[in-house]
């Protein structure tokens, strides 16, 4: 995973090059001209209510042209309110949606240069792929001839070639999913929301398929906003990823950031597994600053760069605690932590082991080391260890 | 979901069903059977004949009630599969309106009001309207009564129609009349056809508000089939109810070919 | 504003003709009914007075008023012959319902526990009788039960009997009758509910101890009241109102409410008579209408 986090950024610059396909026809009725540093959308504190319940609370998101953009959060977090005010299909109570500066919030879905990929796909059942594909095109007027070419190009861009006359029921979920891809995009919308796009495919298509819709995004040059609930598959895609949960946006960010310098402890445990320790924050010393834990001592962390206000938690992805038999030679510059324990639990995974150590104060630890040997097995339960990382590694988040 | 271990053929099935079609079926077997009896009495077997079908064809009144019956029959359903399948839309798709509850109310009370009543206050609406008796009385209140069988049969098949297709048509530049004209209606078609078909039936089985509604020498099929009958068996009423039997029959089948051939994915044939 | 609303609009106005139509065809003529059920008898054409003229003004439409009276309703409680066929025709909707009951349910489950590609075609075959004329199937009884029909030859060939029974004009052919007409509307509404039903609710109560009787009575048979409910009221209602049937098949000496009403009518040419006997069945039925129409409306609305 982390050889994509680290792909994601060059990803984002050449996502933003012009789009190498012919302007929109179809999104033309609301032609958009970008100033230089105007985001393509803007969001301006939404909000919106379902009887009592805050479905999504003031949020305020831009998204720059070309972006690929993820909405991740668990289910009933307002991500999919969010995204269907987007298309239209909710109006909100508050706040205004700006699309190319103009405020879109109240324009009906079928007036928006913005389409949606459901769900579930909603193909029409009693239309064949073609008559799927070209159903927006016949909506906006464009001509017959070119219908036709314009329906060849999607089909071949999703390689459906030769399904033209295929009812939705005769096709394969993957098959589904790529004609409802083609029908959104057949209109060369400004902005294409995907709603779970991938949730109804078995986990080796998901993969293939998520590697296919990035590159027909950067192909396209187009803005892709995507929802979903899997924070695997928010880091593979997108460029960047807003965090939502109970109707706010928690923070917005790459993947790498999300992962590496989460927001909130919510975040840090929403996305990825992370150990946690609890404590208290004492002077700091030469950039790097005491924390006297509850579970494991004294943990020593670079010294964050906002202040911290009362109790904290120090928190430490589980592949960077390293596991070794004795303790490491004292590194000065590094300041390492060291914790021992008792191995009680080993998952092994496949490319990577999860190891439990149980520390002599009674909290566990979560270490995670990739197997890199074929036969050796590192450690095994019941083993004595010591469990350590680095203060650079540590996060120091706020109770 | 898979055929269970539970859903087999046991014992139990095939006898509580075969005693439950024996008892459906075997009447209408051995009256179609004894249309074709040339003999007058039931018991005895007089051979295959089609003098009961000659007698009819030469019955000027019962032939005039039949073409009443059918003008009838059609006219209504017409009418009451459009009015129905409005009724239908308006229910599923109107969410919240005023007088709503009224209106469902409206719709569905007909389904089991006992047919006296029904027919008694519309008659008493017609003389109170001084409207003459005859075809269209019968025709308004088959509609009445009939539009709401329409209302249940179009209602269950909108409700099962994901309602993501229309916001998805609507997301493709239609409004709602041409999100509705281009995805729901071709999807309903089939339950709005069965619709019109249960309507005509019931209008072609009708006997007791058309005997209120209708006027003086316009009696339906039913009617004079009726008067027969009180008067005891006769023969030619075997012959004319074996003919409406096929008619019916006819149109079933014509209709499950339709939809057969409008193969439209989750669509079932099943009236109610 | 959701996308539900923006589709609603136009959908309201599919209201309008229907609604209309249900107000003018369905509702008022009940006004007429209630007002012609408090009008006297007449020798006229409409045989009823006081006739509302409402081109007379006001004084004629207030004379008219003062004329309505409750002697209908006080005949129908002074005479036996209207509460008599009120009971009866009670008993024999409670009655008929009971057996449709007991014959439609083993029915409806033996069709909902068939192979999934059999259940359509059993469905089928329990429709089709439904949609063939409910008076000819009516009268392909009389042809098997009359004195010399089908059933008394059969009895006799097998020395079951020595004489023919009389079978026609007695409540037995009535109830067969009834029973034959309505199973479809009790069958339907037991098998929708009790296929929709998770098998994995039977194997869970299995694994859980039940033996397959327990696991029916513990199980399937609470969770298939809704639709016991909805047959029952579908059968029991207009069964109360039922005229076609008792009139061929029953004998004379007792009628139900129908053929009252329809003696009052056509017979004797009493509307006021027989508007008041509609009225009543209409205030008796009132309570199971209002349940029926609940489990209607949660069948189709609350999806």
């Amino acid at each position: 995973m982390a050889e994509e986090i680290q792909k994601s950024e060059p990803e984002l610059e050449r996502a933003a090059e012009p789009a190498k396909i012919e302007p929109p026809v179809v999104a033309a009725s609301l032609p958009i001209k970008l100033e230089p540093d105007m985001p393509l959308l803007r969001i301006e504190a939404v909000a919106k209510k379902f009887g009592n319940f805050r479905a999504v609370d003031h949020v305020s998101l831009d998204v720059r042209a070309g972006e690929f953009f993820a909405l991740l959060g668990p289910s009933g977090c307002g991500k999919t309110t969010l995204l269907r005010m987007l298309a239209g299909f909710e109006t909100p109570d508050e706040g205004r949606i700006l699309l190319g500066g103009k405020d879109i919030a109240h324009v009906l879905p079928h007036e928006r240069p913005v389409n949606m990929m459901f769900q579930n796909y909603a193909l029409f059942p009693h239309l064949s792929v073609r008559d799927n594909i070209a159903f927006g095109l016949k909506r906006a007027g464009m001509a017959r001839v070119d219908i036709e070419t314009r329906v060849a190009e999607m089909m071949a861009l999703v390689r459906l070639e030769g399904m033209e006359k295929r009812k939705p029921d005769q096709l394969s979920g993957g098959q589904r999913q790529r004609v409802a891809l083609a029908r959104a995009l057949a209109r060369r919308p400004q902005v294409l929301l995907l709603d779970e796009p991938l949730a109804a495919l078995d986990k080796k298509l998901r993969e293939s398929t998520q590697r296919e819709l990035m590159e027909l995004q950067r192909r396209l040059g187009m803005t892709f906003i995507v929802v979903t609930h899997d924070q695997e598959e928010a880091m593979t895609m997108a460029s960047r990823i807003g965090v939502m949960d109970a109707g706010r946006l928690d923070q917005v960010a790459t993947p790498r950031d999300l992962y590496e310098a989460p927001a909130s402890r919510w975040i840090a445990e929403f996305v990825g597994d992370i150990n946690l320790f609890e404590g208290q924050p004492g002077a700091a010393e030469g950039g790097r600053l005491a924390v006297s834990t509850r579970d494991a001592g004294t943990l020593y962390v670079t010294e964050p760069r906002k202040a911290l206000k009362g109790a904290v938690s120090v928190a430490i992805r589980p592949e960077k605690v390293k596991l070794s038999r004795r303790a490491p030679a004292v590194d000065e510059a590094n300041a390492f932590n060291r914790l021992e324990g008792t191995i009680t639990d080993v998952s092994y995974l496949g490319g990577q082991t999860t190891y439990k150590v149980k520390l002599d104060s009674g909290a566990t630890v979560s270490s995670t080391m990739a197997n890199t040997t074929r036969i050796v097995d590192a450690y095994l339960a019941g083993q004595r260890v010591v469990a350590w990382f680095t203060s650079d590694d540590c996060l120091v988040l706020d109770q | 979901m898979a055929s269970r271990r539970i859903n087999r053929i046991t014992r139990f099935n095939v006898t509580a069903l075969a005693l439950g079609f024996a008892f459906l079926y075997l009447p209408i077997v051995i009256l179609v059977i004894y249309s074709f009896n040339d003999s007058r009495l039931v018991t005895v077997w007089g051979g295959w004949s089609l003098r009961w079908y000659r007698e009819f064809f030469n019955d000027r009144a019962m032939l005039d009630a039949a073409w009443m019956s059918l003008r009838v029959a059609a006219v209504s359903a017409t009418i009451a599969t459009i009015l129905g399948t409005l009724a239908a839309v308006a229910l599923t798709r109107g969410e919240r309106f005023g007088g709503r509850m009224l209106f469902s109310g409206m719709l569905y009370a007909p389904l089991v009001m006992p047919e006296v009543i029904s027919g008694l206050s519309l008659l008493l609406l017609f003389v109170a309207l001084d409207a003459g008796r005859g075809f269209w009385t019968v025709t308004i209140a088959h509609t009445t009564l009939t539009m709401c069988f329409v209302t249940v049969v179009v209602q269950s098949r909108l409700g099962q129609i994901d309602r993501s297709l229309e916001e998805a048509a609507m997301d493709l530049g239609c409004n709602p009349a041409q999100a509705f004209l281009s995805v729901t209606l071709p999807l309903i078609i089939p339950s709005i056809a069965a619709g019109w078909m249960l309507a005509f039936t019931l209008s072609l089985d009708d006997v007791v508000i058309a005997s209120f509604t209708t006027g003086p020498g316009s009696a339906t099929l039913p009617i004079r089939i009726y008067s027969e009958v009180r008067l005891g068996v006769k023969p030619e009423i075997n012959a004319i109810c074996t003919m409406v039997i096929a008619l019916i029959a006819i149109v079933i089948t014509a209709a499950s070919f339709a939809s057969r051939l409008s193969r439209v994915q989750g669509e079932s044939a099943a009236p109610l | 504003m959701s996308a539900r609303r923006i589709f609603a609009r136009p959908a309201r106005f599919a209201a309008i003709a229907p609604y209309l139509w249900m107000v003018l065809f369905f509702l008022v003529p009940f006004g007429f009914v209630l007002k012609i059920a408090l009008s006297q008898t007449a020798i006229a054409q409409p045989p009823y007075v006081p006739v509302f003229d409402f081109m007379g003004g006001r004084e004629a439409i207030t004379a008219a008023l003062e004329q309505l009276s409750f002697d209908n309703f006080k005949l129908l409680v002074s005479d036996d012959l209207y509460i008599l066929s009120y009971l009866r025709s009670l008993t024999v909707a409670l009655v008929s319902t009971a057996i449709l009951l007991l014959i439609g349910y083993p029915i409806a489950y033996g069709m909902a526990r068939l192979p999934q590609r059999w259940q359509p075609v059993a469905m089928m075959l329990v429709i089709v009788p439904f949609w063939t004329s409910f008076l000819i199937r009516i009268y392909a009884w009389i042809n098997i039960l009359q004195h010399d029909g089908l059933l008394n030859t059969v009895l006799l060939k097998l020395h079951l009997v020595s004489a023919p029974l009389v079978w026609l004009s007695t409540d037995s052919a009535m109830y067969i009758g009834i029973v034959y007409s309505y199973l479809p509307f009790m069958i339907l509404p037991l098998y929708a509910t009790l296929a929709k039903m998770d098998v994995s609710l039977l194997e869970a109560a299995a694994d859980l101890g039940a033996s397959p009787r327990q696991a029916f009575w513990q199980v399937t048979v609470p969770l298939s009241l809704p639709g016991v409910g909805a047959g029952a009221l579908l059968c029991f209602i207009p069964i109360v109102g039922e005229f076609v049937i008792p009139d061929l098949l029953a004998g004379s000496d007792a009628m139900m409410i129908g053929q009252t009403l329809w003696l009052e009518f056509f017979t004797n040419k009493d509307w006021p008579v027989a508007s008041a006997v509609a009225v009543v069945l209409l205030v008796l039925l009132v309570a199971p209408l209002l349940l029926y129409e609940r489990l209607q409306h949660r069948q189709l609305e609350a999806r």
